[in-house]
């Protein structure tokens, strides 16, 4: 059973692994520095769809599928269906869900819904209620922007601390330690690697069986477990304007990893790598500073953003870096879960931030209320 | 940078205020003189276009100045109109700034990709209605400084 350490803190006593995840990707971020690692790219925005809505849902459903295909499931062995977006009432999530037919919970922590979704699904997991669970988030560029801002042809000088929402999707299957052990013995497809360099799900059906994997009993040695997720509180941080996102959030990252280093007596280097979900360059530069001004402690080149290592800066015009629920799941399940499986990085912590604002409440004048959730990933393989 | 509009709220407290500062130092800042230049030469090269154009039809069509005026301005607007369709438009915008959207281009553009926006929601609740959700304000604070500024004439010239 789960125990609550410190505050906020669970720590997960058999730690619910990440059995396998697919991201797929709009054509800028297929454009961008982590191509390689998302099992499929879409060359066109509207993905042959009659709207971006319709889009942003193929795109979701597309992660679902795949990660569902690369673990050699169906719908119907899932137990639960996690799923969040930014769209209002989270029609991505809803309609996607109908598609599937699993037993749906929808959530929405704005941007952190990657990281709320990993939380709840663990928790499911660790108490029983669930063996299997799918999580996924998407966002789109062109849907968000028309909800959030302008018409997507309205010209305008953008700020440079406005950020540009990731077109994607990314789905994560949670699994139960014992449950990925048996699929492993049953020689699921793919277990413990990762697509080919051209990273398409696709091409690994017929590639590594399971008794290839050599893991502790289970398999699940191989894979990425949850160990400890940090609940994060919504927080005022005084920021109303909606095209300074780094800047309305980081001080709730920052937040979050200061009860998250307290709760479970770690520091910062405790993790090869800490990844904030979407703060771009201005938010990354600004948690650095608060860290050491609120909480104390150094964070130095094991601590990246999401939002910075999705776009190429120098080619891409994109501000500030990326925002939106699939950039930290673009980033996280794609390329993070790949160099965990590479043995590149073994511990790390996932602190996904979002804003919970509307364009009303901005409107009325109210300010940015911002949560942050953190999650603690880990290979743990030799037990 | 916090907006302009401040309803009955809270005051900010001593740790906000101290990061709002912190912000406002270190948000790296818009390339004002790069933004103005642009913004200079491209509304100077409309300006330049839209009296070419009133040349154009002053001397091709034999209007007079005043005449001339109307299908010129009307020739830019669809100028406009057609480039936020080919969705040209913002990609020019982004780094012509003002030097687009003040003159009549910018609200042909507000137009046009309002329209085409929200063409998904269908021609009476979609294009119909959402194609002025930014030219809106524009064409009501015209309308009503129009009505004061004949008001005021009206009074005091007559």
């Amino acid at each position: 059973m789960a125990v609550k350490v410190g505050n906020q803190t669970w720590q997960l006593m058999r730690p619910p692994v990440i059995l396998e995840t697919a991201t797929v990707a709009g054509p800028l971020e297929g454009e961008g520095p982590l191509h390689a690692d998302y099992d499929s790219i879409y060359a066109d925005p509207v993905a042959g769809e009659s709207s971006f809505e319709a889009a942003e849902r193929e795109m979701m459903l597309n992660a679902c599928f795949t990660a569902l295909q690369k673990a050699g499931l169906a719908p119907s062995n899932i137990d639960v269906f996690l799923a969040g977006d930014l769209l209002n009432q989270t029609i991505t999530s809803g309609f996607s869900a109908q598609e599937l037919k699993i037993p749906y919970l929808g959530i929405y922590g704005a941007c952190s819904s990657s990281a709320e979704s990993l939380i709840i699904a663990a928790a499911l997991v660790e108490a029983g209620f669930a063996r299997l669970v799918l999580a996924a988030v998407s966002s789109h560029n062109s849907s968000a922007e028309r909800q959030y801002r302008y018409p997507t042809e309205y010209g305008v000088h953008r700020k440079p601390t406005a950020q540009w929402t990731v077109t994607g999707a990314g789905a994560a299957l949670v699994a139960a330690p014992d449950v990925a052990g048996r699929l492993d013995a049953a020689g699921r497809p793919g277990t413990g690697g990762r697509p080919d360099a051209a990273g398409r799900a696709r091409t690994e059906a017929s590639g590594a069986s399971g008794a290839a994997s050599t893991g502790t009993p289970g398999g699940s040695g191989t894979l990425p477990q949850i160990t400890h997720v940090t609940i994060g509180k919504v927080n005022d941080f005084g920021i109303k304007d909606p095209l300074n996102m780094g800047a309305a959030m980081a001080p709730g990252a920052v937040d979050t990893l200061i009860n998250h280093f307290a709760d479970t007596g770690r520091g910062p280097d405790y993790y090869d790598l800490i990844a904030t979900g979407d703060l771009g360059s201005f938010g990354h530069e600004l948690v650095v500073r608060l860290a050491a001004e609120r909480g104390g402690f150094t964070l130095s080149d094991n601590y990246q953003d999401c939002g910075v290592l999705i776009y190429d800066f120098d080619k891409q015009d994109v501000h500030a870096g990326g925002s939106g629920c699939a950039c930290s799941a673009l980033v996280t399940f794609g390329h993070l879960y790949h160099r965990m499986q590479r043995g590149e990085l073994k511990r790390v912590l996932l602190c996904a931030t979002g804003s919970l604002h509307s364009p009303t409440s901005v409107q009325q004048g109210n300010n940015i209320p911002v949560i942050a959730h953190a999650v603690s990933l880990e290979m743990t393989s030799q037990r | 940078m916090t907006q302009e509009r401040d309803p009955k709220k809270k005051p900010l407290s001593v740790d906000q205020k101290r990061y709002a500062e912190m912000v406002d130092k270190l948000s790296p800042k818009p390339p004002y003189l790069r933004n103005a230049a642009l913004a200079f030469l491209f509304g100077g090269l409309v300006s330049v276009i839209g009296q070419l154009l009133t040349d154009f039809y002053r001397l091709v069509f034999n209007m007079s100045l005043q005449e001339a005026g109307s299908p010129a301005s009307a020739t830019v607007i669809f100028i406009a109109s057609l480039l936020t369709g080919l969705g040209v438009f913002d990609k020019i915008a982004r780094y012509a700034g003002a030097g687009l959207s003040v003159p009549v281009t910018g609200f042909a553009n507000s137009m046009v990709s309002s329209a085409l926006e929200f063409k998904r929601e269908g021609l009476v609740l979609g294009v119909g209605s959402k194609m002025f959700i930014l030219a809106g304000s524009v064409i009501t604070f015209g309308v009503v400084t129009a009505f004061i500024i004949g008001l005021i004439y009206a009074i005091f010239v007559y």
